[in-house]
């Protein structure tokens, strides 16, 4: 029963979810809809268990203090101070909680999302290596589509920017839609295969 | 005036939207495609499967990092169990996680979505008792970092910097922190296995792994993994629709240069 009753219900409701797309009828949308928001509510217990997760293998590593423990205690104040000001004060705008998350985190994920310059430029070094046919094909095409897209492209010829477009709308379009319609295909297939319980790994053991 | 017909036939049913039949019919088509493979596969025929060198790279990094004494890092992508490139993922993470029992290396599941955390640990605990080695299993290999993004890809960077993975496999749905957490990685002299299907990051993860699985190579993972014949049965299916759509789309280019546009238009969803 413990794997039956879990394919069971993955079933009706996939069943429930697919037959919503094809029927019409509002009374049936808004069963849907209310199945829907049951289960953001219950996704919204999991944050207990996510927290749990983090204080159990944290406070783990502070106590047999492993290298760096020092970070998990800052990390595990950290959490806390943002619970408590969250509950405590709320987190409209101009609210502790928002103080902190606008002045600490938000330049934090800056940072983060600025790494990806200097990241894109080692690996392109390193793509761009000619070995091959092919590795030099990649180099000319991404240094027209380089050139195309800056104005000096088109000072040097002025249809550069309309030959790049039509490397990104043609050929390269192409490859995305293939990639595209394989993966939908495979999307749909391992949707069916969970739906109808051919794959039930997600399950857990016996 | 029979593409009129089609695009205009009335909802007179109120339970039925007539409008998207031909995703029904697709849908059905596709569906009757996976069924008559898997009866195939279940009758003991054999099923040829191109060879994929990303997903036998998987089993030989494991196997490097079981020779050099260090953890394998397995990175299931930052979207929530919506998503099914996340459900292919837990999938993936079971073989996984079986490979690492057997041959008791060290396994790390950093993850970003905490509905994601006890599926992981199933799909984990699973794996160690396919493997017949329950008592190996560390709940603390399953470690919920973030859900924000950038904190995540912080986190994952840590990892990776602090406990020098062998081997780094990233399956799953990402986005913008692809590169950020394939560099590190990268640097630290791990071997990387990625698979997406998302397009965008595909080019990231080409340049910055050792093996790319693109797109719907990541749904055939368990398949082709697990060699289970009802699995490899679905796997043929969807070559099967592939191979329509490719018919219907030299048809359809056909047709529209001809000026016949109701095969297209049967296509188009309301």
């Amino acid at each position: 029963m413990r794997r039956e009753v879990p394919l069971v219900i993955c079933f009706l409701l996939g069943a429930l979810f697919i037959a919503d797309y094809f029927i019409s009828n509002p009374t049936f949308d808004r069963i849907a809809q209310t199945i829907n928001q049951w289960a953001i509510i219950v996704i919204s217990f999991a944050y207990v268990l996510g927290v749990a997760n983090i204080a159990r293998i944290n406070t783990g590593v502070i106590k047999r203090r492993e290298k760096d423990w020092v970070f998990k205690l800052v990390l595990l104040f950290g959490l806390l101070l943002m619970v408590i000001l969250g509950i405590g004060w709320g987190i409209r705008e101009g609210t502790v909680f928002y103080w902190v998350y606008m002045n600490a985190y938000y330049p934090m994920q800056a940072t983060m999302f600025a790494l990806l310059a200097f990241f894109i430029a080692s690996a392109a070094f390193r793509a761009f290596r000619i070995r091959s046919w092919e590795a030099g094909l990649l180099a000319i095409t991404a240094i027209a589509v380089m050139i195309g897209r800056v104005p000096v492209g088109e000072a040097v010829w002025k249809n550069f920017p309309n030959f790049t477009e039509w490397i990104m709308d043609a050929p390269q379009m192409a490859a995305k839609r293939a990639i595209m319609i394989g993966a939908a295909l495979g999307a749909i297939s391992t949707g069916l295969k969970v739906l109808t319980g051919l794959e039930r790994t997600y399950l857990g053991g016996d | 005036m029979i593409s009129y017909f089609i695009l205009n036939i009335p909802s007179a049913i109120p339970w039925f939207d007539f409008n998207r039949i031909n995703v029904l019919i697709t849908l059905a088509v596709f569906f009757c495609f996976l069924l008559y493979f898997i009866g195939r596969a279940k009758k003991g025929k054999s099923l040829f499967i191109r060879r994929i060198a990303g997903l036998d790279a998987i089993e030989e990094a494991v196997g490097r990092a079981t020779e050099m004494g260090r953890p394998i890092l397995y990175i299931p992508g930052i979207e929530d169990m919506d998503n099914i490139q996340t459900v292919a993922s837990m999938i993936i993470l079971g073989n996984v996680a079986k490979m690492a029992a057997t041959y008791e290396t060290p396994l790390i599941v950093p993850i970003c979505r905490p509905f994601v955390v006890p599926v992981a640990e199933e799909s984990v605990q699973q794996g160690y008792l396919a493997a017949g080695k329950p008592d190996a299993y560390d709940k603390n290999s399953v470690r919920y970092i973030s859900d924000e993004q950038f904190a995540y890809t912080a986190g994952v960077n840590g990892i990776m910097l602090r406990e020098r993975p062998a081997a780094n496999l990233m399956f799953g749905s990402f986005f913008a922190e692809s590169l950020l957490m394939a560099e590190t990685g990268f640097s630290t002299g791990a071997i990387q296995v990625a698979g997406t299907a998302n397009i965008h990051q595909l080019p990231f993860f080409v340049v910055a792994c050792d093996y790319t699985i693109i797109g719907e190579e990541l749904y055939a993972v368990s398949a082709y993994l697990s060699k289970e014949p009802k699995l490899l049965g679905t796997l043929k299916g969807s070559d099967l629709a592939k191979l329509v759509i490719m018919i219907i789309l030299v048809l359809g280019a056909i047709l529209i240069t001809a000026n016949i546009l109701w095969f297209k238009n049967w296509f188009f969803v309301q």
